[in-house]
């Protein structure tokens, strides 16, 4: 579907905040799914760029996203300007699992990872529970999304550099007596925060990852995107666009 | 005043791959597909002229470590590593839904050995939801997934006659671009007993992510795919269509109808969608389409008036 441009601006370094109208959202849709969108219709930057939604409003019929600029692609959807339409296939895969009687929830996001918990902590504040959100980022010129989040609870924030929060790893900020009052965990970020992540909770709190994979077509045919996950005493290939990209936490396997 | 012709009759798009009758030249290019059911969410699979589901091993194969691809100038490189269940999951739980849609099946096949390629074939031959094989002797991305078969003529020729033998269905070979001489391998495969040529598979190549000074492909080299080699796919297909006689299904980089109808005047008479699939879900049913529209506009009758039409 073509998609109408109604914001995009800059949020943070090499960031941006891209806000689409999208009047006919269907209604399943969770938290943690992502649009798979074209960056031109030109041919010569074929692939689409999965990018995790930040907000789902479908009673304002608008779609947001926010995404990095990692090369020549992304640089190019970001010169798309308001009134301009972009391809946009999704939402896609499976997101977030939501858990009747959870009262405190953590979420952690790594860089370009917390994005998708501003819809995930605003579902969840909905539900009634406590959302504690732990997010880190290389430098104070990234960090995003703080305001967007403390509506829905308390945010705590790391940066490699120490330039904002606390000096250091997001896991830092994650101490036993966070994690014995909170009934779950949901983590997105890059693969050696979601390692980290795993480790830190194993045994000791149910959670669930949300993996990152360079992906091709998003919907599960061409096999690019796949993940080990155990399943019983066996570990398969999981696809990361279709049956991803969130899993549950226990089952991811790290080589 | 008279009517113009296109306006009165319907483009007749159907062409045949030797016993097979497709109602139009269009099907999606192995390995580009799965087996289909995650399409059938978008359009009606009845739509496509043919259907080549994802190369077919005796045993089932985990595929390559991730990153399996990289996008490249108009193109993508992958390296899937011929991840699928295995012949028998193949046989028991995809090919049956496949037949409830009006359109001949094509099951591509891949292995190690000639004798790895007849096992398949005799085991998918006792199916009865098979109406082709598709030899997949150019996949650069294992290290004995056929490609050796792909590069020598003599080779080609003796896994072409092997599966004939066993086969009840009718048997096409999917060619390596990687070759200094396509026609000879062309021409080798027809002697086997070929009824029909896939042409062409990906070219081998190479992304360095200049972060890590890597290949950013595990696999270290990738299939080139996409509209980057089309212009090479286009060349192939008018040599190797002119020294055969048996019919060419075109690939390589087609997004558009033009794109097919290209690959028709270069000598095909099908053609497959291959990376199109995974940038738009209904690519194939867009470029049937597309593809009708243009010859109705050119005042062509019958797609197989095109065939060869670059030749001389």
């Amino acid at each position: 579907m073509r998609l109408k441009v109604l914001d995009h601006y800059e949020i943070g370094r090499d960031l941006r905040y891209l806000a689409l109208e999208a009047p006919d959202l269907p209604r399943g849709y969770q938290p943690g799914q992502f649009v798979h969108i074209k960056v031109s219709d030109s041919f010569d930057h074929l692939l689409r760029r999965p990018l995790s939604l930040c907000r789902l409003d479908v009673a304002a019929g608008k779609l947001v996203v926010v995404y990095r600029i990692t090369g020549a692609g992304t640089r190019m959807l970001s010169e798309k300007i308001p009134g301009q339409t972009v391809d946009v296939l999704g939402p896609l895969g499976h997101g977030f699992p939501l858990h009747d009687g959870d009262r405190h929830a953590i979420l952690i996001g790594g860089g370009i990872g917390v994005p998708p918990m501003v819809e995930l902590a605003l579902w969840l504040k909905r539900r009634g529970a406590r959302v504690t959100s732990v997010i880190g980022f290389q430098s104070s010129d990234q960090v995003i999304l703080t305001d967007e989040l403390r509506e829905y609870g308390d945010v705590l924030v790391a940066t490699d550099d120490g330039t904002c929060g606390h000096h250091g790893l997001l896991t830092e900020r994650i101490d036993d007596a966070m994690i014995a009052s909170a009934d779950r965990f949901y983590a997105c970020g890059p693969t050696p925060m979601l390692r980290a992540v795993q480790r830190l909770f194993a045994e000791r709190l149910p959670g669930y990852l949300s993996l990152e994979e360079r992906m091709g077509c998003g919907i599960g045919v061409c096999l690019a995107c796949v993940h080990g996950i155990r399943t019983d005493d066996d570990v398969s290939n999981k696809k990361v666009c279709k049956d991803g990209p969130v899993f549950c936490a226990s089952e991811v396997v790290f080589s | 005043m008279k009517e113009p012709t296109s306006s009165l009759q319907q483009v007749d798009l159907s062409v045949r791959i030797g016993s097979l009758c497709l109602k139009n030249p269009v099907m999606p290019a192995s390995g580009c597909f799965a087996f289909g059911k995650e399409f059938a969410d978008f359009y009606d699979l009845s739509e496509l002229g043919a259907i080549v589901v994802k190369a077919t091993t005796l045993e089932p194969r985990l595929g390559n470590a991730t990153p399996r691809v990289a996008e490249t100038a108009a193109g993508m490189l992958n390296a899937i590593g011929l991840q699928n269940p295995g012949v028998e999951r193949v046989v028991r739980d995809e090919l049956p839904w496949l037949r409830s849609f009006d359109i001949p099946v094509i099951v591509n096949i891949a292995g190690t050995t000639v004798e790895d390629y007849v096992e398949v074939a005799r085991r998918l031959g006792e199916s009865e939801d098979v109406d082709a094989l598709e030899l997949n002797i150019s996949c650069p991305n294992v290290k004995c997934g056929g490609i050796q078969f792909g590069t020598d003529p003599a080779q080609a020729a003796h896994v072409t006659a092997s599966v004939k033998a066993v086969s009840r269905v009718p048997v096409i070979v999917k060619l390596s671009p990687n070759v200094s001489d396509i026609v000879a391998m062309g021409k080798a495969v027809e002697s086997a007993g070929a009824d029909a040529i896939s042409l062409i598979n990906t070219l081998v190549g190479m992304r360095i992510d200049l972060r890590t000074r890597k290949p950013i492909i595990h696999n270290k080299i990738g299939g080139l795919s996409g509209p980057a080699i089309k212009p090479i796919a286009i060349r192939m297909v008018h040599d190797v269509s002119q020294a055969v006689h048996i019919p060419i299904i075109g690939m390589g980089g087609i997004m558009t109808g033009e794109d097919a109808a290209e690959f028709v005047m270069a000598g095909a008479t099908a053609i497959a969608v291959g990376t199109a699939n995974f940038v738009q879900p209904t690519a194939c049913q867009d470029i049937i389409s597309e593809l009708r529209a243009w010859c109705e506009q050119a005042g062509i009758a019958s797609v197989t008036e095109l065939c060869g039409v670059a030749w001389k």
